[in-house]
């Protein structure tokens, strides 16, 4: 039992990403708002940047600055961060993107109920 | 907004937050930080400015004409340094073996041509966060006759 | 109803997914897979090649500057993709009625 509960313990960054994951899907197809889905697309997101630097982690590692130019010291991997950084950006310039659909669509339609949509365009179709 | 407190403590921050950003930005190649977290700074400071102010106050600060120049500037920076670096050796950005000056590594003049490129990337970061928020925000003209 | 069984079903998807996760290498320090060669390569000839202190921003502007000059560029786009969508069309179609009458 001990053993289970040190597994879990050791691998807490992976799980606490998943969990995130999981909360950022279930936002996604529960609500109805279209910003909420927006926002859960978002959380997604980040849980898997954040499971992506957990990988690169080492115990008791500094951060890699060299300061002292002192050899055997251990660094944290470094290599994870920079290509993180560039996922940053590009999720950020998504989430503007859809946030400017969502205006069009609400200057279109006066709502952003995504039921009502349906109904709407679903009337639409009929009518023609 | 018409709070007292707020447009005075807004009127103390924004210059120091301004500060704050280009010495991170500046600094990019000798402690953590470097072009995207500085240049993130600048822009969410002048947010803050045309939050509490108003939105024609924040355009007087940085118009469309300035984010027209900030947007292509700081890519056309990017591509003439590496363009430099391909007259000189031979490949697109290369750092040392182009002439860059290394200098000694802990001073702010080293590491070639990293802090121009640090300078580049916070131009444009800014640029993209002051344009979107402006984007966004305004209304639209009645042009109708 | 339907709520409690979308939760039930995605509780067992966490379940079965922090299952396979127990089965990654935990804290093993330096030993892990992840710590190769590239990485001692980068650590100690950081300050050789470039003469930068901070080994992280040397990666992104000296050895992996091309990428770094993607991701501007993806910024750009997303400029001009929020202006496109938004800015008003009625101003053009007035602007044409306007020159027709002339």
């Amino acid at each position: 039992m001990s053993k289970f509960l040190n597994l879990i313990l050791d691998h807490m960054n992976y799980i606490g990403g998943i969990a995130l994951f999981i909360i950022g899907l279930h936002t996604v197809v529960t609500h109805r708002n279209l910003i909420k889905k927006i926002m859960g697309i978002n959380i997604m997101g980040t849980a898997i940047f954040l499971f992506f630097i957990a990988i690169g982690n080492v115990k008791d590692g500094l951060p890699p600055i060299l300061n002292d130019l002192q050899d055997h010291l251990t660094f944290i991997n470094p290599l994870p961060s920079v290509l993180i950084l560039t996922g940053i950006v590009v999720v950020v310039s998504l989430t503007v993107y859809s946030l400017s659909l969502v205006i069009r669509i609400y200057q279109t339609y006066g709502t952003i109920d995504q039921e009502e949509i349906v109904a709407i365009q679903n009337e639409e179709q009929k009518n023609d | 907004m018409n709070d007292v407190i707020v447009k005075s403590i807004t009127r103390i921050i924004v210059p120091f937050a301004e500060i704050y950003g280009i010495f991170i930005i500046l600094h990019g190649h000798v402690s953590p930080g470097g072009g995207f977290s500085g240049g993130a700074l600048i822009g969410t400071s002048l947010i803050l400015y045309t939050l509490v102010f108003g939105i024609k106050k924040g355009e007087e600060k940085f118009s469309h004409r300035a984010s027209e120049f900030a947007e292509s500037g700081g890519i056309f920076l990017y591509v003439v340094i590496g363009l430099v670096g391909m007259i000189f050796a031979g490949t697109f950005l290369s750092n040392l073996s182009a002439g860059f000056p290394a200098g000694t590594p802990g001073k702010l003049l080293s590491a070639g041509m990293i802090p121009l490129l640090m300078i580049g990337i916070g131009i444009k970061v800014a640029s993209t966060i002051i344009t979107l928020f402006h984007i966004l925000v305004e209304e639209e003209e009645e042009v109708h006759e | 109803m339907k709520k409690g069984l979308t939760t039930a079903l995605f509780v067992i998807l966490f379940i079965i997914l922090v299952s396979q996760i127990l089965i990654m290498p935990g804290d093993l320090g330096i030993n892990s897979p992840s710590y190769n060669e590239v990485t001692y390569y980068y650590i100690q000839r950081a300050i050789q090649d470039t003469g930068a202190n901070n080994i992280i921003a040397a990666i992104l502007a000296d050895y992996r500057g091309f990428d770094t000059l993607g991701e501007t560029i993806v910024l750009f786009i997303s400029t001009v993709a929020v202006a496109s969508i938004l800015k008003p069309v009625a101003k053009y179609e007035d602007e044409k009625k306007v020159n027709k009458h002339e």
